[in-house]
């Protein structure tokens, strides 16, 4: 049994927000008690609507954000005693917007250097190389060194930071929404160069996106978040076919394919809009639920698992 | 059926120091009474200015010229800023991307929604009230007495493009333009906007003009397409003619990219459309598609190329023939 | 949707930002003009011992008092006068920029490394600094300048050194508060996550990714600042309470000669037209700057 690459035990992330003049602070839980764990080489997709946590929970695997509880390990050592810069070798992001995750005061050349130098390795003419051999493989014109992001199309930045992320080799790459920002003709060679490198470096993913269909082709393994929880984790393949969770099951039918004919279907989900302020009690999906039962008011569904799945739903109590 | 908006040969200039760019060259559809049509196309291919351009909503420097723009038997082109504002909100609404900029958030949304409607007829504000109300309950919003009162920043973004629908529909227009109404809000909300505006458009017998870079809200929503890409219209055609029998090589290419869950191979390489969009500066010849076509051939780079019909209402603008076009859907994966 | 998007050469999205700034500087009427005119008086300053007819300290009795040359009475060997010590006006004006500038620069200089210090640690790490620091800037806004430098004045003496000392260690608070603010905003910018995320130290990521972004509005600030200490140089040797006699500092002269003023105009006229200019080029220039680089702040 090899040992998870990355491994998220009841993480819990709580910010207190002010609650105006004179009142007390609010406790919002961006992140509730997630648990995940991922093996080398899978690519693990993420998804959930806004608010759900997902962004939350990308930084404290990065190590940007210290859960309130819970611990994050890779390869069985918890983040909080890794350095900063051990934790740098493991796991890189790769964000969504192409126009402020590079600065537009850095040439290109020193942007996908940065890891270098703060690493310190190799010498000032190795880097340069090393730079440039990485810019030839996320297809990026040599001659673009000492450009500046502006001077850039998204699709190119986006490549840019790419080669940031995988200069120093991590194990792990964290993309959010990687091409959400980008257009269709541009998304789908991104996707595509994700795709070859993660062969190339043997590289493990986590892809966050609220595109569906990117999820399906990219991901080998999908957890959909919901208000800080996750409510479904499964095989791909099994989640779109099979989706137990009537909130999965709203998500994947709200999918547009371009396929003629078939209408927009009509999700039944209420217009109720979570409030992480203010969840609601026991499930937070409960409001918006077509297969609500009273006891979905009182009591959050703990997550049964089924051969390599989980649920978190009152609906699958018995099993 | 006379068309409700007809667009014909419209062109938008905007001089600029460095050259006058031609964002939107010789662009024509029509938009008939209770169907929707879908304008298609990347960022920069120029369709949310040819919207702003038949709104004559355009930024100051940009000059617009058409050979026809009509709505409702009306010419649009010879109508001066006081009746054209009389047009707007009125006759055609608009609703755009942004729900948390598009309402003010200084005023309540009942007042927003009544003054929508009393800027245009002469009535008393009870009765713009009663409208409202009776409008924030046709697009699915319940407790819509207390919602008059409410604020823009007390309601979610799905909320808010609900309210914004409701405000288009204050005056009953015929006909409603549509930008980007769902990029910025959740997938599952996104649903909800559409299933809404698809059923409004039914009960209402609205023409409905959707600009969205969504290929999957244009299968879904849409009766008539029109593909845009680097300011021209380079297809149009039913919705079933441009998804199933797709002749320009862009929407070929288009179509290839996306991954469709079930029938995209995992693993595999989506399809790619190499290159980027030409520049728009100065004069433009021949193809604007030729630097990423993967068919091209000498004469695409010298002669202008036209719109040709292949059927009633289904169009191309490329110089190989509809036989080649079909040919290369059934054979290729872009390179 | 921004016209630019549609500009799309080739790979190169448009010329290199260094050859559309040139562009754009030359063209714009308000930088031109005050950076001309602020070159032209540092310059001024730079050759004073050239370009000055005669020593400003120099006084001959005998020569008080005398008119510029567009008066009957004035002439060639004092173009723009004597004062009441028959010092050489023209002189005292030229060697009066190097005051000006010399106190302008410190002070500003000063001011700026303590503000911008303070304003951008308060705003990268946010909470207990931020309040601290926040606390120290309310507390020297309750200090009233005047009234420390009458306090330095009487226990340390007036000098140009204690003048630049007051002003550098009390006009920090604009760049505090501006740099506060525009840190929150690129703090929360995935750039500084990604540096983050790399492993950049703090300091690293406050040096390389945060400061080269706020630039500009220090340099807003700084023209601002710049012009202020110059008139309260000005203000404060008018009191008394600033450069002493006889260094030809231009609010001196306009203290020591008002008492001539209604017959001899030209005593508080003359530098109070200089400082008028001199403040007058460096918030063109401020402003010109900032005209410049906002539209560079769009990503």
């Amino acid at each position: 049994m090899t040992e998870p690459l990355l491994e998220i035990r009841e993480v819990e992330c709580r910010f207190w927000v002010s609650g105006g003049l004179f009142k007390a602070k609010r406790a919002l839980q961006a992140v509730g008690g997630v648990s995940l764990a991922l093996a080398r080489g899978e690519v693990l997709g993420l998804v959930g609507e806004s608010g759900c946590g997902k962004s939350t929970l990308a930084r404290v695997v990065l190590g940007l954000l210290a859960p309130t509880r819970g611990t994050v390990l890779f390869h069985g050592e918890p983040v909080a005693q890794l350095g900063r810069a051990a934790l740098a070798r493991r796991v890189q992001p790769v964000f969504q917007d192409p126009y402020s995750s590079l600065n537009p005061r850095k040439s290109i050349g020193s942007i996908i250097g940065l890891p270098l130098r703060v690493h310190k390795v190799g010498a000032r003419s190795e880097r340069r190389a090393r730079v440039e051999e990485m810019m030839d493989r996320v297809g990026l014109a040599r001659r673009l060194y000492h450009d500046s992001p502006g001077q850039l199309s998204g699709g190119q930045r986006q490549r840019v930071a790419i080669a940031r992320a995988l200069i120093m080799r991590p194990e792990l790459v964290l993309c959010d929404e990687p091409t959400s920002a980008l257009d269709v003709s541009v998304q789908s060679q991104i996707l595509n160069l994700l795709q070859d490198l993660q062969r190339e470096f043997s590289l493990t993913y986590i892809v966050i996106s609220h595109n569906l269909a990117v999820v399906e082709h990219m991901a080998t393994r999908v957890a959909v978040m919901y208000l800080g929880r996750i409510v479904e984790e499964s095989q791909t393949t099994a989640l779109f076919s099979a989706p137990r969770h009537p909130y999965t099951q709203a998500l994947l039918s709200s999918v547009l394919t371009p396929e003629p004919g078939l209408g927009v279907p009509d999700t039944h989900l209420g217009i109720a809009f979570p409030n992480p302020l203010d969840p609601p009690t026991g499930c937070a999906f409960h409001p918006r639920c077509s297969h609500a039962m009273p006891v979905c008011t009182e009591r959050r569904p703990v997550p049964r698992h089924f051969a390599g799945a989980s649920t978190a739903c009152h609906l699958y109590d018995s099993a | 059926m006379t068309a409700l908006l007809k667009v014909e040969g419209l062109d938008v200039e905007i001089p600029l120091a460095i050259g006058t760019l031609r964002p939107v060259r010789s662009v024509g559809f029509e938009v008939e009474r209770g169907k929707t049509l879908c304008i298609v196309g990347e960022s920069g291919c120029g369709k949310s200015l040819t919207s702003l351009a038949i709104m004559n909503l355009l930024p100051r420097r940009a000059r617009r010229t058409a050979q026809q723009l009509s709505f409702a038997g009306r010419d649009l082109r010879g109508l001066d800023e006081r009746a054209m504002a009389d047009v707007r909100g009125n006759e055609i609404a608009m609703i755009f991307q942004e729900p948390m900029t598009s309402l003010n958030p200084a005023f309540t949304i009942g007042n927003q929604l009544e003054e929508a409607l009393l800027r245009h007829r002469k009535v008393s504000r009870k009765e713009a009230r009663a409208r409202a109300l009776y409008l924030l309950d046709k697009v699915g919003i319940t407790a819509a007495a207390e919602r008059l009162a409410q604020y823009p920043h007390q309601l979610s973004g799905g909320l808010r493009q609900r309210v914004m629908i409701a405000m288009a529909l204050m005056c009953a227009p015929k006909l409603i333009i549509a930008d980007e109404p769902t990029t910025a809000l959740d997938v599952t909300i996104q649903a909800q906007i559409l299933h809404l505006l698809a059923a409004l458009r039914r009960e209402f017998e609205m023409g409905v003009m959707l600009i969205t870079h969504d290929l999957g809200i244009v299968a879904r929503i849409a009766d008539r397409v029109a593909v845009m890409y680097a300011g021209e219209i380079v297809e149009t055609g039913s919705v079933e003619e441009i998804f199933r029998h797709p002749l320009h090589p862009y929407t070929q290419g288009l179509l290839r990219c996306i991954p469709v869950p079930g029938k995209t191979r995992r693993g595999a390489h989506l399809g790619s459309i190499p290159g980027m969009v030409p520049s728009l500066l100065g004069p433009l010849r021949g193809c604007s598609f030729r630097n990423r076509c993967s068919y091209g051939f000498a004469p695409c780079a010298v002669e202008t190329v036209p719109l040709a019909e292949v059927a009633p209402g289904n169009a191309y603008r490329c110089l190989l023939t509809p036989e080649a076009c079909a040919l290369n859907a059934r054979v290729g994966t872009a390179a | 949707m921004t016209v630019e998007s549609f500009i799309g050469l080739g790979e190169r999205l448009q010329p290199s930002a260094a050859a559309l700034l040139r562009r754009r500087v030359f063209g714009h009427a308000t930088f031109v003009l005050g950076a001309g005119t602020l070159g032209f008086i540092l310059l001024v300053a730079l050759f004073a011992p050239w370009l000055a007819p005669h020593d400003p300290y120099a006084q001959d009795l005998s020569q008080r008092l005398i008119p510029p040359i567009w008066s009957e009475r004035g002439s060639w060997t004092h173009p723009l006068g004597t004062d009441q010590l028959g010092r050489d006006y023209l002189s005292r004006l030229i060697y009066g920029t190097r005051i000006s500038l010399l106190i302008g620069t410190a002070a500003m200089l000063m001011s700026g490394i303590i503000g911008t210090t303070l304003g951008v640690l308060a705003g990268y790490f946010g909470g207990k600094v931020d309040l601290a620091i926040n606390f120290i800037v309310t507390t020297r806004l309750a200090m009233p300048i005047i009234l420390v430098a009458l306090a330095v004045a009487a226990l340390a003496g007036s000098s140009l050194e204690n003048v630049i000392l007051v002003l550098g260690l009390l006009l920090w608070d604009r760049f505090a508060v501006v740099t506060r603010s525009v840190t929150v905003q690129i703090r929360g910018l995935d750039y500084v996550a990604a540096a983050q995320a790399v492993g950049c130290s703090s300091l690293r990521v406050l040096t390389n990714e945060i400061l080269p972004n706020i630039v500009n509005a220090i340099i807003v600030v700084a023209t601002l600042e710049m012009a202020n200490a110059i008139l309260l140089e000005a203000a404060l040797s008018f009191l008394g309470l600033g450069v002493p006699s006889p260094l030809p500092s231009w609010g001196l002269m306009i203290a020591e000669g008002k008492e001539y003023m209604f017959f001899s105009p030209w005593v508080i006229t003359i530098p109070g037209l200089a400082l008028f200019t001199l403040v007058l080029a460096i918030n063109l220039l401020g402003d010109g700057v900032r005209d410049l680089s906002a539209p560079e702040s769009r990503a």
